[in-house]
């Protein structure tokens, strides 16, 4: 078991120099961010004197070393647009990120689960087709529409959500929050709706068909035979046994939501990291570039060992598997 | 009936008093870098914190120079000039203004490492003769200090001391700023809050020294990034003023009863270079050192059909590179040579360079409509005998190429700010390329006449004899069509109808000590 972890550990590591690796690569292919930092008065000597000083005449591996050589050491060096300190700016970010991420997810359980059952039982009926035919669409509309279709709908005619912005937060330690304020509540629904439809509709097929596959099985026949009232053995002998995948599939999406957010939050203004990353990457500023990468790789990385540590813990069988 | 009067009564009692709090709520396309003036090369981020820090002198609403901090000035001697500076005025934190202030700035500003020190080129050293008298000291005779200064803001010596930053940040040294995050200047507001990304928030000065036209108490200033999010923000009522609306959405706003709409050009010509170099960047002979080639390009572009279509009649056709409000511009200058692709062809054959292949290097995130424009171009000169490739990317991915000389053709704007003055142009983008000029010039084109003439005007004190050998230099690089301009750009305010004075001017920035709300 513990040459299994430490293998799993190593094997993310590997990982994380990989992609720190692939994206210097990049920034060198992507331009030159002095031409877009300084004045367009500037002589072109005092252009050349501020490559030299940020270190960008050196060669990639150069660069590459002395990056991963400071990061080690938690130093992730200021930003070249803000002058803020890196990890201090994705620090005040991050809460921004999770607590729309998070929300989003309870969203997707909440309407999701009871579609999918829904679904399942009343297969074949007009409304549960229905159901299923606008999954589709919501698996196939760009989440930048969907965020603008509910700006207009929402914040234009209505007039009842704003259409930008985080609302008061609140500031508690280093985590600010906008859950305990009115504004900040009204502030998080329309993106973490906007964020949470594609995650419904997939909530919602996975449900239904493992819920198709369970009412199928011995059991649920059994039981019925017993004259056990119907919504007791849905809810609670035939979604149960549908569970195990749907929260191992929710849990390892909160990677890919945190990362992908960046769209919902660029159209909503929503001052997560995903918008300090497309912002960064106008600009060319390498330093939060390659935290934001090696921060959103950490996550994915570090999702994926827990998951398969965790299984291996569940089933020993995994334990010798290559 | 009655509950109308009710409410017309209670809105008048709480409108009624005099000094009602106005609140500007400025939805932007973007967020200012930071704080700190000095932190990076930004003329927006200088713009917007115009309001908060001020220079020695400030354009008007003529865009002349009038004094700001300092009340008059004079030239001691061909390299040093005088500035009286104002009495009474205080800092946000009741610090006074004085001498000390005011070199303690030029110094920061000055420093090796600041990224805006580009901004005044001819400072040499500055000298305090009482406390509201300092001599600044230049290089060499040099005409333009004070279009230089109206962008120098001046902070506050004992602030800068008592928070370490005397030196302005550096991205190098890896250390943060004080002023990167907080704020004292002189100017008509001063900052309550920021939270980059989100909001800023500005409240009146009322100890500014100037009488303010505005009755503005508040400003809350939002970067909305994504277009359509900010013309949602401003019908519903979110945002109360932008300065950068989206084109297409334009018809929709002005249809708006709560809502106006300003529109204008600015300073910004848009125009397309072309390589210089005797070899283009895949091996072959430059066939456009020859002027017919040049000529045959613009005889290609019907500027109508770019005006009325690609840019829907909001753009000013140019044919000179600077905008009329430019100092060095004449009438003569803007004349544009008339669409005929036939006589392209003909010209193209007389050099030998029919069906000529080049790529037209262009970005997607400069300018207004570029895409359209240069699928436009492309079409235009195909039309016209030319072979022409588009490139089109992000300015960050594509400055390198363009800088580096790789680039066949390319596009490019240039507003001569903050300079306000054509000997910018001369200086960074027509003279020939050297560690201190030319920064621009990435066709890599000499000409020693024109250089002449504008090393000539860099010492010229007389401002119309200087004028004049710009006009000059304007005029060769036009005959022999360095550059070729297309247009100026339009811009476009969008307001809360109850917003009944505002300044607007070609360099759009907004200038809010100036905005007032009816009441």
């Amino acid at each position: 078991m513990l040459v299994f972890t430490i293998s799993r550990i190593a094997n993310a590591i590997m990982v994380m120099l990989a992609v720190a690796m692939l994206a210097f690569v990049i920034f060198r292919l992507a331009g030159d961010p002095v031409e877009l930092m300084v004045n367009e008065q500037m002589t072109q000597e005092d252009r050349d004197n501020i490559r030299e000083r940020l270190g960008l005449n050196d060669g990639t591996a150069t660069q590459f070393v002395r990056f991963v050589t400071n990061a080690a050491r938690g130093d992730f060096g200021i930003s070249y647009r803000n002058g803020q300190d890196v990890l201090t700016l994705i620090g005040e970010r991050f809460p921004a990120t999770l607590e729309l991420v998070l929300v989003a997810t309870l969203i997707s359980l909440v309407v999701g689960l009871p579609l999918g059952v829904l679904t399942a039982i009343k297969r074949g009926r007009w409304y549960t087709e229905s159901l299923q035919f606008l999954s589709i669409i919501g698996v196939s509309l760009p989440s930048f529409v969907v965020g603008i279709l509910l700006i207009l709908v929402f914040s234009v005619v209505l007039g009842i959500a704003p259409s930008f912005g985080r609302g008061e937060v609140i500031q508690i330690g280093w985590w600010s929050t906008g859950l305990l304020t009115p504004s900040g509540r009204a502030a998080l629904i329309l993106p973490a709706v906007a964020l949470s439809l594609y995650q419904i509709t997939l909530i919602m097929r996975l449900v239904r068909a493992e819920m198709l596959e369970v009412l199928r099985s011995d059991f649920v026949k059994f039981a019925r035979a017993r004259g056990i009232p119907r919504w007791r053995i849905y809810f609670r002998h035939a979604l149960r046994n549908c569970l195990m995948p749907v929260v191992t599939m929710t849990a390892m999406n909160v990677g890919s939501l945190i990362a992908f957010a960046l769209i919902t939050e660029t159209v909503f203004q929503w001052p997560g990291m995903g918008m300090l990353f497309i912002q960064a990457v106008t600009f060319l500023d390498i330093p939060v570039m390659a935290a934001y990468l090696c921060i959103i790789s950490f996550i994915f990385v570090a999702l994926n060992t827990l998951v398969d540590i965790t299984y291996a813990v569940i089933d020993p069988r995994l334990r010798n598997a290559r | 009936m009655l509950r109308k009067l009710t409410l017309a009564a209670i809105v008048a009692a709480g409108f009624s008093t005099p000094g009602l709090a106005e609140t500007l709520k400025w939805g932007s396309s973007r967020d200012i870098y930071s704080l700190d003036p000095y932190s990076y090369g930004d003329s927006y981020t200088l713009s917007f914190l115009n309001h908060v820090y001020e220079g020695l002198v400030r354009y008007d609403a003529n865009l002349e120079i009038e004094p700001a901090l300092a009340t008059s000035w004079e030239t001691v001697s061909d390299t040093v000039w005088r500035f009286h500076l104002r009495e009474g005025v205080k800092f946000h934190n009741g610090a006074d203004f004085t001498a000390d202030d005011v070199i303690a700035s030029l110094t920061r500003v000055s420093d090796p490492v600041s990224p805006l020190r580009g901004n005044l080129p001819a400072y040499k050293g500055a000298k305090k003769v009482d406390d509201h008298t300092v001599d600044i000291e230049l290089v060499g005779p040099y005409p333009l200090l004070l279009n230089d200064l109206t962008n120098i803001h001046v902070f506050d010596l004992t602030w800068l001391t008592d928070n370490k930053s005397l030196k302005p940040t550096d991205v190098g040294a890896k250390v943060e700023g004080y002023a990167t995050y907080n704020a004292n200047g002189t100017g008509a507001f001063k900052v309550e809050s920021r939270v980059p990304d989100s909001k800023t928030v500005l409240v009146k000065n009322p100890g500014w020294w100037d009488a303010s036209k505005s009755n503005i108490d508040r400003i809350e200033f939002t970067p909305i990034t994504s277009a359509a999010t900010r013309v949602a923000a401003l019908l519903s009522g979110e945002i109360n003023f932008t300065e950068n609306a989206p084109s297409q959405d334009l018809p929709r706003l002005v249809a708006q009863p709560d809502l106006k709409v300003m529109e204008r050009t600015d300073l910004r010509t848009i125009m397309v270079g072309f390589n210089r170099k005797p070899k283009l960047a895949n091996g072959a002979d430059n066939k456009f050192n020859d002027l017919r080639v040049r000529q045959a390009f613009a005889h290609a572009l019907d500027s109508e059909l770019v005006q009325k279509r690609i840019m829907r009649g909001k753009s000013r056709t140019a044919g000179a590179i600077i905008a009329p409000e430019i100092p060095g511009y004449v009438e003569a200058l803007d004349s544009v040579l008339p669409f005929d692709p036939d006589l392209s062809k003909k010209l193209l054959a007389e050099a030998g360079a029919s069906d000529l292949p080049f790529t037209l290097v262009c970005t997607n995130d400069a300018y207004v409509n570029e895409e359209e424009l240069c699928q436009g171009l492309v079409n235009m000169l195909t039309r016209a005998g030319f072979k022409p490739q588009l490139d089109i990317a992000p300015a960050a991915a594509q400055t390198p190429k363009r800088a580096g000389g790789l680039a066949d053709v390319y596009l490019i704007g240039w507003a001569n700010e903050p300079m306000l003055d054509s000997y910018s142009i001369l200086l960074q983008m027509i003279k020939t390329k050297t560690d201190k000029a030319g920064v621009f010039n990435w066709g890599g084109w000499t000409y020693p006449e024109i250089d002449k003439l504008i090393e000539q005007a860099s010492t010229e004190m007389d401002r119309t004899k200087r004028l004049e050998l710009q006009t000059k230099a304007l005029q060769m690089a036009k005959d022999d069509l360095i550059m070729l301009p297309l247009h100026q750009q339009p811009m476009a305010w969008v307001m809360s109808n109850k917003i009944d004075g505002i300044t607007q001017l070609a360099d759009n920035k907004p200038r809010h000590w100036l905005t007032h709300f009816a009441q």
